[in-house]
């Protein structure tokens, strides 16, 4: 494969807190292709969002970066002066935030606010240009009346055009990497479907490779090309989506599947992972899933050796000592594009596969 | 209507967008929308009537009485309010009139200065702790319990004795002792838009730290603190008035509406000779009031939580 545009290595972010140090994010590697969308999925505090606030060099304290390096177009943006990070921010990685009833400023039109972000980093760019391009944004993300929507504020905007808006905020300096945090979290069902099959033409239209923060399993299977599945901090799999959906190698990953409702086995009961996840503040020694793991079943080495990815398969990793008992499991959900875990609706999904 | 010229924050702390034409019906800008709650407040509109009413008065003084608010006339003292002199005249003969709608311009721009320097002060230190936070932070929210905790008129009689009454001390010491309200006002303003997920979402498309400041959190600011400005100056002329009535204000022969009533001290003046003493004071308490309304009514227009849901 080619060079990647984005590779994270041994990434180490720690929160200072009253009760003692957080390790958010403990060494997690990954990489992002030109062109590929990446999922990152995993429960809440599993450290999606924190790497890839990382990427854009917006930890802030009581947070740092504790260790790795994170390349992107070749270069360290650990080590990226603040000025350079400022050209990338917005620039280069254009970022989407989960709720866009917050993410833009209450008392700024939606125009001047695409206009903001056009001119932070097209410092030459007229006024009148600016504008011109905005309008032109709005009516590529599917806002209708583009010309009148610029002029209104966020209030007069539904949740769904406001996450376009903020879209067309993401994309309006061409940017080569979109960061979508929990893009549709906040939104209705039905507006979901339509801002993932927008955000999946914006984004093979700019031709720029996404990495798509979700804890949703049918947004990943609608979406992406490759997933990283993160469990306290840690990268536990990672491979194709097909891969993972049909054959994953890790017991967390196989609880993930098991906890979705399944509409092709009408009854059949939803399996959640018993327990939650672990304290970060005192993760458990060895594999941070043993308390929960039905693979367990305290097993020594479970409980002291501490997993590495191994890999499982082309391009497949996981980071379970005992990933071969899971070959040829079948997980009991279809593979994506079969529909049932699919919001946008399986048809068309696979009509544009 | 008056009022809608009356109602500087709600359009200076929203920029309006230049590009963009006024829209016929469905626009809402938020500015707009709290004019409207504005105007819907009866009680804030008179207020701003009569505020817009005192200071044209207090400005156009020299127009509407003919007198000189200090030239002495012994030869009529203490005359009842007739034809020539329509509030009568003091103790020494000056038209009470004349020198109640001079005593206006003092009065008003001694509380209006005075909250200005107490915003300035409170802006800065309120905005610091807020975006510093940490042992910075509890410095100046200790600093701003002390000075809370300490009376003003106190502070006021110990530095009138030491430098002597003046109209400068007066603006300085009643800002320096009202700056905690603003500061605080300020402080969590600032604490809950550190919060806000579009001045997160600002950093991440690439802004710096003073363009936010400018663009997201000086507009987000400027509404309320209008507001504490606003009920600041009521405070403070009622503070010029007191400090002024026990002469450690405004000094006479210079007219404000607290020396006016220094006349009240006297019995007999005050059971048989009212034109002095009544027209200051109901001025004082007429002005106050209405700065009060306006500033509750602009509290509700900019902040839609505090009062009905007008839409």
């Amino acid at each position: 494969m080619a060079e990647p545009l984005l590779a994270i290595e041994d990434l180490a972010v720690e929160f200072r807190t009253e009760d003692g140090l957080v390790r958010a994010v403990d060494r997690v590697s990954y990489e992002v292709h030109p062109g590929e969308v990446v999922g990152l999925v995993g429960e809440s505090g599993s450290g999606k969002s924190v790497t890839a606030m990382s990427v854009l060099g917006l930890i802030r304290q009581p947070g740092r970066i504790a260790g790795g390096s994170i390349r992107f177009r070749g270069r360290d943006l650990r080590t990226a002066s603040e000025r350079e990070m400022r050209a990338v921010r917005g620039g280069e990685i254009g970022m989407i935030f989960q709720d866009p009833m917050t993410a833009l400023n209450p008392v700024m039109t939606v125009g001047a606010q695409i206009v903001e972000a056009l001119r932070l980093h097209q410092r030459r760019m007229s006024g009148a240009a600016a504008r011109k391009r905005a309008v032109e944004l709005l009516s590529l993300v599917g806002v209708p009346n583009p010309d009148t929507r610029f002029g209104q504020y966020p209030h007069e905007y539904s949740g769904g055009m406001r996450q376009r808006a903020m879209i067309a905020m993401a994309i309006a300096n061409d940017p080569v990497l979109i960061i979508a945090d929990e893009p549709t979290t906040a939104l209705d069902v039905t507006i979901q479907a339509q801002v993932l099959r927008l955000l999946r033409t914006a984004q093979r239209e700019a031709g720029s490779a996404t990495i798509l923060i979700t804890h949703d399993l049918g947004v990943i299977a609608e979406l992406a090309d490759r997933v990283v599945v993160m469990y306290a901090g840690r990268v536990v799999e990672h491979g194709d989506v097909h891969t993972i959906f049909s054959a994953p190698r890790h017991p967390y990953t196989v609880g993930l599947m098991g906890s979705l409702p399944n509409l092709a086995e009408q009854g059949a009961p939803l399996r959640p992972i018993p327990g939650s996840p672990p304290s970060l503040l005192d993760p458990p020694g060895g594999c941070p899933f043993h308390p929960r793991c039905t693979l367990s079943q305290g097993r020594q080495r479970c409980r002291v050796e501490r997993p590495t990815l191994i890999a499982v398969g082309a391009a497949h990793a996981s980071a379970c000592h005992f990933h071969d008992e899971l070959a040829g499991v079948a997980p009991g959900v279809p593979v994506p594009g079969a529909g049932a875990t699919d919001p946008a609706g399986g048809t068309e999904a696979e009509a544009l596969r | 209507m008056t009022a809608v010229e009356l109602t500087p924050p709600s359009p200076a702390g929203v920029p309006p967008v230049p590009a963009t034409p006024a829209r016929k019906v469905s626009h809402r800008s938020p500015a707009r929308l709290a004019l409207r709650r504005f105007t819907r407040n009866r009680l804030a509109v008179v207020g701003a009537v009569v505020l817009v009413a005192v200071i044209v008065a207090a400005l156009a003084a020299p127009l509407l009485t003919p007198y000189d608010p200090t030239a002495v006339d012994l030869g009529a003292f203490r005359q009842a309010p007739s034809g020539a002199h329509l509030l009568g005249t003091d103790s020494s003969g000056r038209d009470v009139l004349t020198r109640l709608l001079y005593a206006g311009r003092v009065s008003l721009s001694v509380g209006l200065l005075a909250s200005l320097v107490a915003v300035a002060i409170g802006l800065f230190f309120g905005a610091i702790a807020g975006l510093v936070g940490g042992f910075v932070d509890s410095v100046v929210m200790r600093a701003t319990d002390i000075v809370l905790s300490f009376p003003s008129i106190i502070v006021v009689v110990v530095l009138a004795g030491i430098l002597g009454p003046s109209v400068t001390m007066l603006v300085v010491v009643m800002g320096a002792t009202n700056w905690p309200t603003a500061a605080r006002v300020v402080r969590g303003l600032v604490l809950s838009l550190r919060e806000q997920e579009y001045i997160a979402a600002a950093r991440a498309a690439g802004a710096r730290t003073g363009w936010i400041l400018m663009r997201h959190v000086v507009p987000a600011a400027l509404a309320p603190v209008s507001v504490v400005a606003t009920l600041l100056v009521a405070s403070t002329v009622l503070n010029e008035a007191a400090l002024s009535f026990l002469g450690l204000g405004v000094q006479p022969p210079q007219a404000s509406w607290g020396n006016m009533l220094n006349d009240a001290q006297n019995l007999t003046l005050i059971r048989t000779m009212p034109w002095m003493w009544l027209p200051p004071g109901l001025a004082i308490a007429a002005t106050v009031l209405a700065v009060n309304f306006v500033g509750d009514g602009l509290r509700d227009a900019v902040d839609p939580r505090s009062g009905g849901g007008a839409r």
